[in-house]
């Protein structure tokens, strides 16, 4: 019941104003936050190299140097992120998470500031849930909820699978190095939730 | 001053700042955010807002001293200083970004110098006024009264 009500939201933006904004919402609607500054990032976070695939993997040659994260012991239950960002888009970010095997069932949410209709069905039809206009209000956060829970029964109702795939993801190694991240991440507030791993803040 | 009259002060002054359209709705849901366990969210924000504002104001100054102006670039500043002005209710400066836009878009770099000297004073105004109204909630604050909202 605790586990349930306790969702993470990564949230995406090149703005820092609009960081601090979307990660006071959040929290006051009770979601655990993590913020980025661009998608490369979020990706990162979410355990996926741009050009190389999968980070962790148990394969010996992955080098202890990489920016190892060990982050599939965090729980990504949606990604709320802006359209406008230079380098990549929120709509790339979103293509990229839909287009990856681990990642496509994450929900995903954009943010935009302009109200352009070519540009939501574009996201809506890229698989987004949800297209918000900014400046975002709390009353929209209230539209996410229901997108994570769906998620989460959608887990319960495979237990096998997912299992399987958990098991294969988590690093065996005590390597609990992990690199102090690029400026980006490392001002904001993070708290991954890691089972019995204490973070590098 | 006695305290009632700050704080009388300070709803006269902020219901000022709404009605000439300085603020708009999302600075009262910037307050909104505001509590007891954030009780410095909206001076923290509105603090980010003017660092940014100023290196965002000294780009497009930059970018439109050049010899040939990068109008991509001095718009790409400006949807910044745009959103940022939007996403804390500074209404007036939200607004003169608006037009400084289409002046971009058109590539007219008269209308983007004069768009800019207005940003510049909207912004000033702006942050003059908010660091009165900061100043004034202090002033409640350390005589022990509480913030009217």
């Amino acid at each position: 019941m605790a586990a349930d009500s306790e969702f993470h939201v990564l949230a995406v933006d090149d703005s820092i104003i609009d960081r601090k904004l979307i990660e006071r919402l959040l929290k006051t609607s009770s979601f655990q936050v993590t913020t980025v500054d661009s998608g490369s990032k979020a990706l990162e976070f979410l355990g996926l190299h741009e050009d190389d695939g999968i980070i962790n993997t148990n394969t010996p040659s992955v080098s202890p140097n990489n920016h190892q994260w060990c982050l599939q012991e965090v729980e990504v239950n949606l990604v709320i992120t802006d359209y406008c960002m230079p380098g990549m888009t929120g709509y790339d970010l979103l293509k990229k998470i839909k287009e990856s095997s681990s990642l496509k069932n994450i929900p995903v949410v954009i943010m935009s500031s302009e109200n352009v209709p070519s540009r939501i069905s574009r996201c809506l039809e890229e698989g987004a849930e949800e297209f918000l206009l900014k400046p975002v209000r709390l009353s929209d956060l209230n539209k996410l909820r229901p997108h994570m829970l769906k998620t989460k029964i959608k887990d319960h109702q495979e237990p096998e699978k997912q299992d399987k795939e958990e098991k294969q993801q988590q690093p065996q190694s005590n390597n609990n190095n992990r690199k102090a991240m690029e400026e980006g991440i490392s001002t904001e507030k993070i708290r991954p939730r890691l089972n019995g791993i204490t973070a590098m803040v | 001053m006695d305290l009632v009259q700050l704080q009388r002060q300070l709803v006269d002054y902020k219901t000022s700042l709404y009605n000439e359209g300085f603020l708009d709705e999302q600075f009262t849901q910037l307050q909104e955010l505001q509590d007891e366990n954030n009780p410095d969210f909206v001076v923290e924000v509105v603090s980010l807002f003017f660092e940014d504002s100023e290196r965002l104001l000294n780009e497009l100054t930059k970018a439109l001293e050049q010899q040939s102006v990068d109008f991509k670039r001095v718009d790409a500043h400006v949807h910044q200083l745009k959103g940022s002005s939007s996403s804390i209710g500074a209404q007036r400066v939200q607004k003169v970004c608006i037009a400084f836009r289409n002046y971009c878009e058109e590539q007219n770099i008269e209308g983007c110098v004069k768009c800019l000297q207005q940003v510049r004073h909207e912004y000033s105004l702006v942050k003059t006024k908010l660091e009165s109204m900061f100043q004034l909630q202090q002033q409640i604050l350390s005589a022990g009264g509480s913030i009217p909202m």
